[in-house]
């Protein structure tokens, strides 16, 4: 069995090609099947796992292993800002100036073996 | 312009909360294009290679990934299957995307180029379906614009501006999610299921390849969104018949 031989470029446009296309599929889906209450709550509730998915892979992840390193500063001080009812954007700020102040200090984090 | 009603206009000039979260996602994201530039260079990829990935690939993940592979001696077909394993989460948000903005023609198009983790996220924590058009629009095209941009930069500057974790910018990310989560978590079951996602997601990174965590934290949050929807009418028929 002969493998694809492409060079760079080759495997760049098939990969982008490839994401269009992933994206594309979500699309296609027939409207019909998203409507109702139940697909509603699906949604709401798809909603809420994949931001909080996306919180703690930005937040612990490093690579394909966890850390604990400056990010946890940011986790932390958006959490405060957010409780204490800030605007989007100064939480924002105040975590980007939490993680860079954390590392500054010398926060270089640890790497969680499991 | 200003005759079309306000959902179909992608970008409304004035910064309502919408607005100025996906303007805010877009420069924390954005920058991060310097970061991805630099690697894509190092990793032995052309200026132009860098650019193509950028503006046709466009999803941060899968463009990370694929050039991480290639960075570690990988091959061309291994770096394809990282990102693409990466992307699919792209498809669970085109659904959910089109079930809320309802895009059609050029503008689907469009929409799905632009569909990404900050856009979606920033359309689904808005409550009124103006405001959804609004974000997924001005988070997708500002993304869009400057990670392109500082992509760009990178790549022609490489190691000179730095680490970009330097100015916290990894920390500004996580500050935007748990933005875009906050305003949801407003009853305790939301909570129950963010904590429980939250947990298998960090219990998966390890174990699974990249990109697969993501994807068992929408099916866990879907199977749950059903498992719910499914108590409600239970709920609903119950009370019904006794009435």
């Amino acid at each position: 069995m002969s493998a694809l031989q492409l060079d760079t470029w080759g495997w760049i446009v098939l990969a982008c090609a490839c994401a269009y296309i992933t994206k594309l599929a979500g699309y296609s889906v027939p409207a019909r099947w998203l409507q109702g209450p139940r697909m509603t709550q699906v949604a709401a509730s798809m909603t809420v796992a994949l931001l909080a998915a996306l919180v703690v892979m930005n937040t612990f992840a490093s690579g394909q292993a966890l850390a604990l390193d400056a990010r946890l500063a940011a986790l932390l001080a958006a959490a405060l800002a957010l409780w204490l009812r800030a605007p989007f954007l100064l939480v924002v700020v105040l975590g980007a100036a939490a993680s860079a102040l954390a590392r500054w200090w010398g926060a270089s984090g640890i790497m969680l073996p499991l | 312009m200003s005759s079309l009603p306000s959902s179909a206009t992608p970008a409304a000039p004035r910064l309502t909360p919408a607005v100025r979260m996906g303007l805010s996602i877009s420069f924390a994201t954005g920058l991060y294009g310097i970061s991805f530039g630099a690697l894509a260079v190092a990793a032995g990829l052309t200026v132009g290679q860098a650019m193509a990935l950028s503006l046709l690939m466009f999803t941060g993940g899968s463009q990370f990934a694929f050039i991480g592979v290639l960075a570690g001696g990988g091959s061309g077909a291994a770096a394809l299957g990282a990102a693409a394993l990466l992307g699919v989460r792209n498809a669970v948000y085109g659904m959910q995307m089109k079930a809320l903005l309802g895009l059609g023609g050029w503008r689907g198009w469009l929409g799905a180029q632009l569909t990404i983790d900050e856009s979606t996220a920033t359309a689904a924590a808005q409550q009124q379906p103006d405001e959804q058009q609004r974000g997924f629009w001005v988070a997708g095209v500002g993304v869009f614009v400057l990670w392109n941009l500082f992509t760009l930069v990178g790549a022609l500057l490489g190691d000179a501006l730095g680490d970009p974790r330097r100015y916290g910018l990894d920390g500004a990310a996580v500050a935007a999610f748990l933005g875009l989560l906050w305003p949801r978590l407003r009853q305790r079951e939301p909570v129950a299921l963010a904590v429980l996602c939250g947990a298998l997601v960090a219990l998966a990174i390890p174990l699974l390849a990249p990109g697969l965590p993501i994807v068992l934290a929408a099916a866990l949050g879907a199977a749950w969104g059903w498992w719910r929807a499914g108590a409600v009418l239970r709920q609903r028929r119950a009370a019904g018949g006794a009435a």
